[in-house]
């Protein structure tokens, strides 16, 4: 019975989003917004990746602020420019450092940020192994 | 008069805790009885003062008393009641003393529960003391809330407009109920390590539990907010202050689990042990993040640089003083349990593995920025791609193993039966991802991967559930809180993979779609509330030619403290959230409007909900099993 009560359940909730998800999202910024599809969704995906310098963790996708306006507006110059994803991050990073960037590169003073949850798992893991096997020898 | 009697309150509560600490450490030793009636005594008496001192400002507050400095910045006679009230802590000042309050009442609860043995009681009273004294110092020398203002001003300037929400009105108080009852556990562990660590861990379970609960309410409040009232529709930005409240849960979920093998089977004594430790150093360094003000700017502290410096030798004494202790006694507690390798204490170990690199992962998030631009002035961004890519993998992993973990017995489990036993959720989890790639779209990989991991925990979960009737309250709570992580898992997946989001200049008689939805923009009216004046948009849903329901989104102007906030208007089926904001005045009855559609977002703060609701279940399990039989409580060992 409660089996077939949750069975309904995801298949309605499965239902409810199909509803809901055709539609493709605008841009955030009215006034420019491209009118090809494929270039208004790269436009929103990088606005996601860059931060709003001035807010606290936004990024311009996001935010009212007046640069995080006119950092959208520069992005979307440079893409209509026929710039590429990365020459406009280049660009950015160049202008405003790492600091801009919501996803910190992997180089000489982040590999520890991006190595550390897993130096963790790894050094619990075999604490772990070192625990499970001392606790069965006991068993022996 | 009412300030100075709060002061005076609040000196009469450090004298008392410092007695406190006094007699509790001297009354953990074995024939001290005198010290241990002294500790219980003051604990009493430190309750009754600390709730003195807040009531005393929060009467200030209420009868908006204009000489006290803190009230005339952050208070205003037009504010609703409400407000005035959590006005106390929307400030740093207050929110210092209600710390400090919820660590008497649990202070309290300890003396007046004597739970785990006279001596362990003592000791854990004398940690408690300590932290009292500390805390209640550092309100007196750098957050002294009673400083007057001298001349008195006609009229404060207002709580910032944000925190005037029901939302945040209780949020603070809910989160330090966790925070700080994570002092609980660490003063019992303490206390443990000193006079030798028999049943602690039972001692200390409710306490556990009751921090634990009030964590998952506190940060599910809080996410609630960040979505109803900053207006993009977003519920977790991995922002520090929300990761300070994160990391702390994620240590206790822990704790929960291995002090659960502490008390059933010895195992993991130690480890259970530098857990307790872990997760109110958690909560300290939370509480450091957020109240130094290192966070919001590096100068933000540098403007206060003695809170922020106190703190930390706070924090560094306290963390710094039970890891030494630790690394003095632990190595005399006498050695682990015996299990096999296929067994529950081995899930547990699993889930505790999980768990510390989970957290791990989010305070290396957190922290890294700062240290890096401390020590290279570097700024770099830690945002949400980097979680995503380090915390989503670890704890879906961790989300696969679960349902294992009730299914194996302790010492000793059968894999082939357990995974026998979980085929119908297997099944279940096939559902989920065949309906997503059935009728959603666009399917992606990881919103199919989540969706059968919810299956798969709710699926075990009710397994879980239908076996064991007539079994224990706990097995039905570890059901609940397990089952509460898929409902969550299933809104965070619907909001994050299917949202649907349109943004319109709309003139008055205009309408746009969102999603399935059509919406009329009927234009925009002044309205006057309490303290602001607010322009209130009034949107149609349409349903065919008629009118379904009104959706009334605002902007707020609160005149005081002149800042604007918006108010959003959400329509939830209980699946599906229907979003509005109103954004700026484009001119002539012209608006912009910001509509999201968030497939199951509701579920998000449902799931955390039957999390909590299953925390509850094993709280009230305890509390009878103690009243049913009280004789049983096991006692220190002498």
């Amino acid at each position: 019975m409660k089996r077939s009560v949750f069975l309904f359940l995801v298949v309605m909730a499965a239902a409810t989003v199909s509803v809901s998800a055709q539609t493709t999202p605008p841009a955030s910024a009215v006034g420019d917004t491209f009118s090809d599809p494929v270039m208004e969704t790269r436009a929103r995906a990088m606005q996601r990746q860059l931060r709003c310098l001035v807010c606290q963790g936004e990024s311009i996708d996001e935010s009212n602020s007046p640069l995080a306006a006119d950092l959208r507006r520069l992005v979307r110059e440079q893409m209509a420019a026929g710039k590429t994803n990365s020459e406009i991050e280049d660009f950015l990073v160049a202008r405003y450092g790492d600091f801009i960037l919501m996803k910190p590169p992997l180089q000489s003073n982040t590999w520890l940020l991006w190595l550390a949850p897993f130096l963790v798992l790894g050094a619990g893991g075999a604490v772990a192994w070192i625990t499970v096997k001392k606790a069965s020898a006991r068993v022996a | 008069m009412t300030g100075e009697l709060g002061q005076l309150a609040l000196c009469f509560a450090l004298a008392l805790s410092l007695v406190m600490a006094a007699a509790g450490f001297f009354g953990a030793r074995a024939d001290a009885h005198a010290a241990r009636s002294i500790a219980n005594g003051a604990a009493m008496g430190l309750l009754v003062f600390v709730v003195l001192a807040f009531a005393t400002l929060t009467y200030a507050f209420v009868v908006s008393d204009f000489s006290i400095a803190l009230v005339a910045n952050h208070s205003h006679t037009l504010k609703p009641m409400i407000y005035k009230i959590s006005g106390v802590w929307g400030n740093h000042e207050g929110s210092m003393l209600l710390w400090v309050l919820v660590l008497a009442i649990y202070a309290g609860l300890v003396a007046g529960l004597q739970r785990g043995g006279e001596r362990l009681t003592s000791g854990a009273l004398g940690i408690q003391g300590l932290l009292a004294a500390a805390f209640i110092l550092f309100i007196l020398f750098t957050s002294n809330p009673f400083v007057r203002l001298d001349p008195m001003p006609f009229e404060g300037a207002g709580l910032t407009p944000l925190l005037q929400d029901i939302g945040l009105a209780v949020h603070p108080p809910m989160l330090y109920a966790g925070y700080v009852g994570l002092s609980a556990s660490f003063a019992y562990a303490a206390a443990a390590l000193m006079v030798g660590e028999e049943g602690w861990a039972r001692a200390a379970r409710p306490f556990m539990l009751i921090a634990w609960i009030s964590l998952t309410c506190g940060i599910a409040l809080g996410s609630w907010w960040a979505y109803y009232e900053l207006g993009w529709g977003g519920f977790w930005f991995w922002d520090p202050v929300e990761n300070a409240s994160l990391m702390p849960w994620l240590i206790a979920t822990a704790l929960l689990h291995s002090a659960l093998a502490t008390e059933k089977s010895g195992a993991f004594r130690t480890w259970t042990l530098l857990l307790a430790i872990a997760g109110f150093s958690m909560s300290l360094i939370g509480t450091f993040l957020v109240r130094s003000g290192v966070l919001s700017s590096v100068h933000a502290f540098a403007s206060d640089p003695t809170r922020g410096f106190f703190i930390m030798i706070l924090i560094a004494l306290a963390i710094g003083g039970a890891l030494a202790l630790f690394a003095w006694r632990a190595p005399t507690l006498q050695g682990g349990a015996a299990f096999d390798p296929v067994s529950r204490e081995t899930s547990l170990v699993l889930n505790n593995v999980f768990l510390v690199a989970a957290c791990a992962c989010v305070f290396v998030g957190t922290l890294y920025p700062l240290v890096l631009d401390a020590l290279t002035g570097t700024k770099i961004t830690v945002g949400p791609p980097y979680y995503a890519l380090t915390f989503a993998p670890i704890f879906f992993a961790l989300l696969l193993l679960v349902p294992f973990g009730p299914k194996l017995g302790w010492k000793r489990g059968d894999l082939k039966t357990a995974w026998r036993s979980l085929y119908p959720a297997l099944g279940l989890a096939g559902i989920a991802a065949v309906s997503v790639l059935a009728f959603v779209s666009p399917r992606g990989v990881a919103a199919t991967g989540a969706f059968a991991v919810a299956g798969w925990l709710i699926g075990a979960s009710i397994l879980d559930l239908r076996k064991r009737k007539g079994a224990r309250a706990s097995a039905f709570a570890a059901a609940l809180a397990h089952a509460g992580l898929g409902v969550t898992l299933l809104g965070v997946t619907g909001t994050a993979a299917w949202r649907s989001e349109a943004l319109q200049v709309l003139a008055p008689g205009q309408t746009m779609t969102v999603g399935p939805y059509t919406l009329r923009f009927d234009g925009v009216t002044q309205e006057k509330g309490p303290n602001y004046l607010a322009d209130r948009a009034h949107i149609a849903l349409m349903d065919g030619g008629k009118v379904k329901a009104m959706l009334e989104p605002e902007t707020r102007l609160y005149a005081a403290e002149g800042q604007a906030v918006s108010d959003t208007a959400i329509r939830t089926t209980g699946l599906r959230d229907l979003y509005l904001a109103l954004g700026d005045d484009r001119g002539q009855g012209r608006y912009a409007i910001r509509a999201y559609v968030s497939p199951l977002a509701p579920l998000i703060w449902l799931g955390a909900l039957v999390m909590a609701l299953g925390g509850m279940l094993s709280l009230g399990g305890r509390l009878r099993l103690r009243a049913r039989e009280p004789a049983s409580e096991p006692v220190a060992a002498e």
